[in-house]
C-alpha cells in the first residue's frame, strides 16, 4: 500500500548548535537524548529502547571512533545493541533509514536514531582537510581538491549551463539566515543581506564565506516505534511513509553530469514511490534539504523535482521556497545558518519537520503542513538519503 | 592478467610517472576504465589490457580554491578543475601556467608529470603529482 506508515516518530531532541566549548561529542548527545526523553513521559528509556543508531562521520575530530556505544553509555542507553554508521555528512540520514528498517522489520517495536559530530575545537585548515576525506582520496583530496572546491565545481558547471548566478546563490543564504534567526537553536542568528553574501571573503570561487554552511558542534536524535503502537508514547505521532537512499561514484569527476546528484534523485525517486508522492511541490508542505553549500539547495530543488533541472536558480529568486512561499524549504536555517555539525545533520533535519508536522515550530511554523521531506546529502554525492513524513 | 601490470591506482600512478597516461579496457564488453579497476563494473570480466589514451582534453568546470588543508596551504590560490579526455573519460587535476581570468570551459588543456621531489617515494600514499597546462 502506497503511504503506508513504515515507523513513526514519537519524539525527538536536539542540543543547541554551534561552538559548544568543553564538551565531548557523547556528552553533546545526551544534551539531545535528555530532551527527547523529556518530551515522552510515558516511554521509560531504559525499559523500552531496544536499540540506538548513530550517525557519526569523523575519527579525526577528537581521536574517537566506536561513537555507538560511548552514546549509548552516556544516553544512560547501556546495554541496548548501539550501532555507528557512517556515509559522511549522510551518516544520520543513514542511521535513519537502518532504524526504520529495524522497525518495519518487526525485530524491534521502539528504537532511538541520532546523531553527533564535535568539530569548532579543530581550526579551519584542520577541518577542512577531515571534511574532504569523505570525496575521493587518490584523484581529488591527493590533488588538492577541498570540498568548498568539490561543490565549486558543481557550481561552475550549473551558472555555464543553466546561467545560475552568484546573486541567486546569495539569496539561498539570506533565505536560510532569517529562518536561522527564528530558530533559538541554530548556530547563527543572524539576518545577513545580498550585498553582505557577495562582498563575503572567497572560500573557492564562486563560493564565498557566506555560501558555505557552517562548521559547527551539535547532536539530534528521534525515537522511531511501531505504528501500532505510536499512540500509546504521543497523540501525535509522526509517521515515516516513505524511505530512499542512492550511491554514486565517490569522485565527483567520474559522473555523467556536475549539475545534478543521481545518487539524491535515486533516492528521491525510490522515497516518493513508497509514499504514492507523484507530483512533490504540490504535495509536500514543509521540506530540510542538505544546503552544505548554496549551490547544493539549488540543486537539490531540481533533484527532488520541486522544479526542472535548470530552474533552481528561479524557484529561489520567486520566493518559492520562502517561509512564506508555497514550499518552504530549510525552515530551520539549514546547515548554512542552524549549523553542520556532520553526523548529526540528517536527524536534526527530521527533527526540525517533527516540529513542523505537530505544530511545534514556533516563529518559524509553515501553516497547517502536513507532509515533509528531509534530503541528506553525504560527501559530494556519493551518498544521498530521503524520506518522507505524514502527520497522524 | 599480467601479475606485474594489476589493473590498479598504483600502476596507473607508475604510468603517469613514466608520463604515459593508461586506463584499463575491459577485453570481453570493451569499457574503458579510467581510473583502472581489477574488475569490469559492467559485465564483471576480469580480461583487461591497458590502452594509452590522448593526454589532452577539454576544461569540462572549474573552481579557484582559497581555503586549503594545510599540506596545500602555501599554494592558495590555486585552480583546480576537471578535464574531458576522449571517449568521454575524465580526470580532475591543478591547472598551472594561466591565469586565472584566462580559464574558460571548453578550453583545451593537456596533462603534465610533476617530477618527483629528490627522495620521494612514489608509493601510497605519494603519488607523483601531474597537473593541467595550457596547450
Amino acid at each position: 500500500m502506497k503511504g503506508k506508515p513504515l515507523a513513526s516518530i514519537v519524539s525527538a531532541g536536539l542540543s543547541k548548535f554551534g561552538k559548544l566549548e568543553g564538551l565531548y561529542a557523547r556528552e553533546i548527545f545526551a544534551l539531545a537524548a535528555k530532551e527527547a526523553f523529556e518530551r515522552c513521559p510515558n516511554l521509560d528509556p531504559k525499559r523500552d529502547i531496544q536499540a540506538l543508531f548513530i550517525g557519526h562521520m569523523g575519527e579525526s575530530y577528537e581521536h574517537q571512533g566506536h561513537t555507538g556505544a560511548a552514546a549509548a553509555d552516556w544516553a544512560g542507553l547501556l546495554h541496548i545493541p548501539a550501532t555507528r554508521t557512517e556515509c559522511a555528512c549522510a551518516s544520520s540520514g543513514a542511521a535513519l533509514r537502518a532504524a526504520v528498517f529495524a522497525i518495519a522489520s518487526g525485530l524491534c517495536d521502539i528504537v532511538m536514531v541520532g546523531g553527533v559530530e564535535k568539530m569548532t575545537h579543530r581550526t579551519t585548515p584542520e577541518v577542512t582537510e577531515f571534511l574532504a576525506m569523505a570525496s575521493d582520496y587518490p584523484f581529488e583530496q591527493w590533488h588538492g581538491i577541498t570540498f568548498p572546491g568539490l561543490y565549486a565545481l558543481m557550481a561552475t558547471a550549473h551558472m555555464h549551463k543553466y546561467g545560475t548566478t552568484e546573486e541567486q546563490l546569495a539569496m539561498v543564504a539570506v533565505k536560510n539566515h532569517h529562518n536561522g534567526f527564528l530558530n533559538p537553536k541554530a548556530h547563527m542568528q543572524k539576518e545577513i543581506t545580498i550585498e553582505k553574501a557577495l562582498s563575503s571573503r572567497v572560500i573557492a570561487w564562486p563560493l564565498k564565506l557566506y555560501d558555505c554552511s557552517l562548521i559547527s558542534d551539535g547532536a539530534s536524535c528521534v525515537i522511531l516505534t511501531r505504528p501500532e503502537i505510536a499512540k500509546k508514547y504521543t497523540d501525535m505521532p509522526v509517521h515515516i511513509i516513505g524511505s530512499g537512499q542512492g550511491s554514486d561514484s565517490i569522485g565527483i569527476y567520474e559522473r555523467e553530469n556536475f549539475t545534478s546528484l543521481a545518487a539524491a534523485k535515486y533516492a528521491a525517486r525510490q522515497a516518493y514511490e513508497m509514499a504514492g508522492i507523484k507530483n512533490p511541490p504540490k504535495e509536500i508542505d514543509v521540506a530540510e534539504v542538505h544546503d552544505c553549500f548554496t549551490i547544493a539547495e539549488i540543486i537539490a530543488y531540481e533533484d527532488l523535482g520541486f522544479c526542472k533541472p535548470g530552474e533552481g536558480g528561479r524557484l529561489i529568486e520567486e520566493g518559492a521556497t520562502t517561509l512564506e512561499g508555497n514550499l518552504p524549504v530549510n525552515t530551520s536555517g539549514g546547515l548554512k545558518a542552524k549549523g553542520h555539525p556532520v553526523g548529526a545533520t540528517g536527524t536534526a533535519q527530521a527533527y526540525e519537520i517533527y516540529l513542523q508536522l505537530t505544530g511545534q515550530a514556533d516563529k518559524r511554523q509553515v501553516d497547517d503542513a502536513k507532509v515533509g521531506l528531509t534530503h541528506n546529502v553525504g560527501g559530494s554525492g556519493a551518498t544521498a538519503v530521503v524520506h518522507i513524513y505524514r502527520r497522524e | 592478467m599480467s601479475e606485474s601490470l594489476q589493473f590498479t591506482i598504483e600502476q596507473f600512478y607508475k604510468f603517469m610517472s613514466q608520463g604515459k597516461l593508461m586506463g584499463a579496457k575491459c577485453q570481453s564488453c570493451g569499457k574503458i576504465m579510467l581510473p583502472p579497476r581489477p574488475i569490469c563494473t559492467r559485465c564483471y570480466s576480469e580480461k583487461l589490457e591497458w590502452i594509452e589514451l590522448n593526454k589532452r582534453g577539454r576544461l569540462l568546470t572549474y573552481t579557484i580554491i582559497h581555503v586549503a588543508p594545510p599540506q596545500f596551504q602555501h599554494l592558495v590560490p590555486y585552480a583546480v578543475g576537471i578535464i574531458e579526455l576522449e571517449k568521454g573519460l575524465k580526470l580532475p587535476g591543478m591547472i598551472k601556467g594561466i591565469d586565472y581570468e584566462k580559464l574558460k570551459i571548453g578550453m583545451e588543456l593537456e596533462i603534465e608529470v610533476e617530477p618527483p621531489a629528490e627522495g620521494q617515494e612514489q608509493k601510497w600514499p605519494a603519488w607523483p603529482k601531474y597537473y593541467f597546462k595550457p596547450v
